[in-house]
């Protein structure tokens, strides 16, 4: 009997990084949305697909760089079968299945929900919903009666630190900073949905200020926020000044300065000052979100000598 | 994760509390030290158990409390403050150990409770005043599954040795009786009067054949009437069989959605994913509902049988039990039922010497209808805020702690022993084509004999309304209302209707849960329907926008037609209804919210709500 050779002469090793072993093709899908025959790849959501089709959706608690969690429904299809519409942002495509992104009934919940919304949220910092509310003709005063007003979320705004200002009273309760500030990006959980039903807020523990919570500072929340509830300090004093004005600032990307991870950061600038710092959702290091010294780190760079 | 708790520590009594659900801290762990790590994390289950240990213990629960059990537990501060917040039993702020829960909906509302209320706020204050001594106060409560003894009241004592008892039917004198009772007794005989079960004794019993007879505390005079002969015919045909039986049976579930229950078993037996899990859904928290409640307390060992049988069949090793904080009864025979199982190899590692492993543990709700919805019950038992999930994917494939998940009613489970002992066949043969087997209905409100009722499926509301002795006094017929808050007022015209799923669908109508509430001409139905919009507002769970907001502008909105004040004319109110409606049913994510505007809808178009 031989000694086993394999003992006395391991394999050479690679000269190069192995690549890695090639993934099969995803299966593809046939089905159909609106009439039309659509062929994605399995496992793509309905959003996916019609934003494939450059079928216009509209969307609030959905973000690319987040779990869907479904719950504005302002996106809702309806598929042909089923009992009830269905949140386009997260189910599935099926094969066979028949969409339609714009029947009656699917006009009537997406005009309804922003109703609902428009009448008990201000909205009046929310970038997409003006354009979403003409499309479909939503008219959110229709709940208000003479001396019967709807009820509204409408609450001070909190200041509790210099960072960023937190105004749930333009809050949709779209779960995004919960997500960003939990498992999807920043690991603090500092934020959750409190209470129940029309009383349910975002809030800390016992609603306790942000310096006393476990809030780091990231605003990875503020970089979610569909509506400008969650709002940088300086954003909101600019607003409240009347001094701010978005078609006059010009957007930088750069690389920030502080550590060797090299997030990209986009500078918003006004007028000579940085006034706010973005990430773009789809930069390989950061999928737009930041720490605290990339987010509100940059007062350094207008430090400006006093004028003689 | 770091977690980020600071403030001052928990008392010693809150600490027992806890310590009595997550155990003793480990030596050296003091102060504000936390070192759960994954295995703590990994039971996050616990949360719900802790709150209960400390809001029973202590009455309420306070910061350092929540926090002691965040330690404990290695949950972020605000995730717990967030779910201690979803549930209404359990209190934020400071407050008596001894409450008085008052129902106030409809069924009770059909029996005088606005007029107990308004005594109460007369002789006690508003509700939530503290009693002078600080040691008691009242409370408006939901539907307490108590609707037969309308008006409904349930104490709830906090201390050392907490306790909960109902007070029903309830009246100002003893509500405030029982308050200034200093040392409530609750092992008097009068605390736990059985429940009225009109037809007991009658041979043709099928799922009340031993409520009213059997001892309901005894493993052998259960076993003597007949229990447990379904397990051990169980065991002899094997789950294929079984599974086949029930699909036979065309048994579909009394929970509400009415789903075959044989292909949820099927699907579960055959998931390769494991482990797989059982629930028992015990949460009954529909307005008018209790036939669970009458099932668990007079029969408990028949639903641990029947949650056996489904284990076993379908591969899980192990069922939760999530039941409804606001029956203390029926947890306390069941927890004695299980015992008793346990101790005689009927539950465990080895059942009945079969090399099979089955246990069920209960877990409580904590004041919240919404966590009778499959999905948020898993939350709620996974120490998560009860929100209901998306489906797909369905609890058959993504249950319970993300595992394959058979989740049935206690009275579908009920009916699972009938159909292994007499076959799938012949119970087919009961009822009719397309509803088959025996029924329980609730009927509450103005009856002579309020109470539960078993008939065969096929009989119409007029025969049920004839068992419980028709319109209480003699008087004229307003409205019934078919299904609870989730179902639909019908008139005096409909009484013909046969109670099957066909029947009720043919008409407009629901089954629902098989609640049969009934108002005379005297009661005032604007208010009662109003209380069902009330109860969604309350009981939504805020996720999702139709829902949240729509059954607030569906209050707001009936609030002005049943004050005679409509914007605009009756009709412009309707047609605004009708969207809000359209748009809850349709784009909500769960059946809450999908059926939020079904009761109000049938009232306001039958000419019933102003
Ligand atoms: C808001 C809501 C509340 C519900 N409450 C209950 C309940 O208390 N008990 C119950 O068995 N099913 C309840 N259901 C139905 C469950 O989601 C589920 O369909 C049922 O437990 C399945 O069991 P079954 O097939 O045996 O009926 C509820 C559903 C909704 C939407
Ligand atoms: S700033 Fe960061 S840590 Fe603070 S609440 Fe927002 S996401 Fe959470
Ligand atoms: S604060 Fe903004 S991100 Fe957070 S839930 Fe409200 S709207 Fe959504
Ligand atoms: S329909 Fe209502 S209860 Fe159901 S998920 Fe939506 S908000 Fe929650
Ligand atoms: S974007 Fe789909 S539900 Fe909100
Ligand atoms: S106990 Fe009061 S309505 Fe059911």
């Amino acid at each position: 009997m031989t000694a086993d050779p394999i003992w006395f002469r391991p394999a050479p090793r690679p000269t190069h990084i192995p690549a890695a072993p090639e993934r099969p093709a995803p299966a593809q899908v046939a089905f159909e949305i609106d009439g039309r025959p659509v062929t994605v790849p399995e496992g793509s959501t309905i959003l996916e697909a019609c934003r494939t089709e450059g079928i216009e959706t509209p969307t609030l608690c959905f973000l690319e760089n987040l779990t869907p969690v479904n719950v504005c429904r302002v996106c809702v299809v309806e598929l042909e079968g089923a009992r009830v519409l269905a949140p386009a942002c997260s189910r599935k495509v099926e094969a066979g299945m028949k969409v339609h992104t714009d029947s009656e009934r699917v006009r009537t919940s997406r005009k309804v929900v922003l109703e609902l919304l428009g009448s008990s949220v201000d909205l009046s910092t929310a970038p997409d919903v003006a354009g979403y509310m003409a499309r479909y003709g939503a008219d959110p005063s229709r709940f208000a009666a003479p001396g019967a007003p709807a009820a509204t979320v409408a609450q001070p705004v909190k200041i509790d630190n210099e960072l960023y200002v937190r105004d749930y009273a333009k809050c949709i309760l779209c779960y995004k900073c919960v997500e960003a500030c939990g498992a999807d990006a920043q690991n603090t959980f500092a934020i959750a949905v409190a209470g129940r039903g029309f009383e349910a807020g975002i809030s800390t523990e016992w609603n306790v200020g942000l310096p006393d919570s476990a809030c780091v500072y990231c605003g990875n929340c503020i970089g979610v926020c569909p509506t400008g509830a969650l709002m940088f300090r300086s954003e909101h004093e600019m607003r409240a000044a009347g001094t701010w004005d978005e078609a006059a600032q010009t957007r930088t990307d750069t690389i920030c300065p502080y550590c060797g991870v090299g997030c990209t950061l986009t500078l918003h600038v006004q007028e000579n000052d940085i006034v706010k710092v973005t990430s773009p959702l789809d930069a390989d290091v950061t999928n737009g979100h930041l720490c605290v010294k990339g987010r509100f780190g940059f007062a350094f760079v207008q430090e400006r000598p006093a004028p003689e | 994760m770091d977690l980020h708790v600071v403030g001052p520590l928990a008392s010693p009594a809150e600490r027992a509390g806890i310590e009595s659900v997550v155990g003793p801290r480990e030596p050296g762990l003091g102060g504000h030290a936390s070192r759960g790590g994954h295995a703590a994390r990994g039971r996050r289950d616990l949360l719900l158990p802790a709150l209960h240990a400390v809001q029973a213990r202590v009455g309420w629960i306070s910061q350092p409390a929540l926090n002691e059990i965040c330690r404990r537990l290695t949950i972020p501060p605000a995730e717990a403050y967030g779910v201690a917040s979803f549930y209404a039993l359990f209190s934020l702020a400071s407050r008596p150990p001894v409450v008085a829960h008052v129902c106030d909906d409809i069924a009770c509302l059909a029996r005088g409770a606005d007029q107990l209320c308004a005594d109460l706020e007369r002789t006690l204050g508003p509700a939530g005043t503290p009693s002078a001594d600080g040691r008691t106060t009242w409370l408006r409560s939901p539907c307490l599954g108590l609707c037969e003894r309308a008006p409904a009241a349930l104490v709830t004592v906090a201390g050392e040795e907490p306790r909960t008892f109902a007070i029903a039917p309830a009246t100002t004198a003893r509500v405030a009786a029982e308050l200034s009772d200093a040392a409530i007794d609750i092992s008097r005989a009068d605390r736990w009067p059985s429940a009225p079960i009109p037809q007991a004794g009658d041979p043709a019993l099928r799922l009340l054949a031993r409520v009213g007879r059997v001892d309901p505390a005894s493993l052998d005079a259960y076993r003597a009437a007949g229990g447990y002969e379904a397990l051990g015919r169980a065991f002899e045909l094997g789950p294929e069989v079984v599974i086949r039986e029930l699909l036979a049976s065309k048994l579909v579930g009394r929970g509400g959605a009415a789903f075959p229950a044989g292909r949820k078993w099927e699907a579960v037996a055959a998931a390769p994913e494991h482990p797989h899990y059982l629930v028992c859904n015990a949460d009954e928290s529909e307005p008018g509902t209790f036939k669970d409640r009458v099932l668990m307390e007079e029969d408990p060992f028949a639903i641990v049988e029947a949650m056996t049988i489904a284990g076993v069949t379908t591969g899980c090793e192990r069922g939760y039990l999530y039941l409804r904080a606001e029956y203390p009864l029926a947890a306390a025979r069941l927890t004695h039922a299980i015992a008793e199982a346990r101790a005689q190899g009927l539950l465990g590692p080895d059942v009945m010497g079969r090399g099979v492993a089955f246990d069920i543990e209960i877990r409580r709700g904590a004041g919240a209808y919404i966590c009778g919805e499959e999905t948020a019950l898993f939350n709620s038992i996974e120490g998560k805020r009860g929100e209901p999930r998306n489906k797909p994917p369905f609890p058959v494939q993504v249950g319970l702690f993300g595992k394959p998940t058979v989740v049935n009613n206690v009275e579908t489970l009920a009916n699972v022993p009938l159909i292994i002992l007499g076959g799938g066949e012949a119970y087919a043969r009961i009822g009719t084509e397309g509803s088959t087997g025996p029924k329980l209905f609730c009927l509450s409100g103005n009856v002579t004999r309020p109470g539960l009722y078993e008939v065969e499926f096929g009989a119409t509301l007029r025969q049920l309304m004839d068992l419980a002795g028709g319109v209480e006094g003699g008087r004229a017929l307003q409205a019934v209302l078919l299904g609870g808050a989730a179902g639909t007022f019908v008139g005096p015209d409909q009484l013909d209707m046969p109670l099957t799923f066909e029947g009720t669908r043919a008409a407009g109508a629901t089954l629902g849960s098989g609640v049969i509430m009934v108002f005379d001409e005297a009661i005032d139905l604007p208010a009662i329907v109003l209380r069902i919009a009330a109860f969604f507002r309350h009981e939504s769970c805020g996720q999702c926008v139709p829902c949240r907001v729509g059954t607030v502008r569906q209050e707001e909105l009936l609030r002005r037609l049943v004050a005679g004040r409509p914007n605009g004319s009756r009709a412009d109110e309707l047609r605004l209804f009708d969207e809000i409606a359209q748009a809850m049913r349709d784009a909500s994510i769960c059946g809450l919210g999908q059926t939020a505007a079904s009761a109000v809808g049938s009232a306001l178009h039958g000419g019933l709500a102003g």
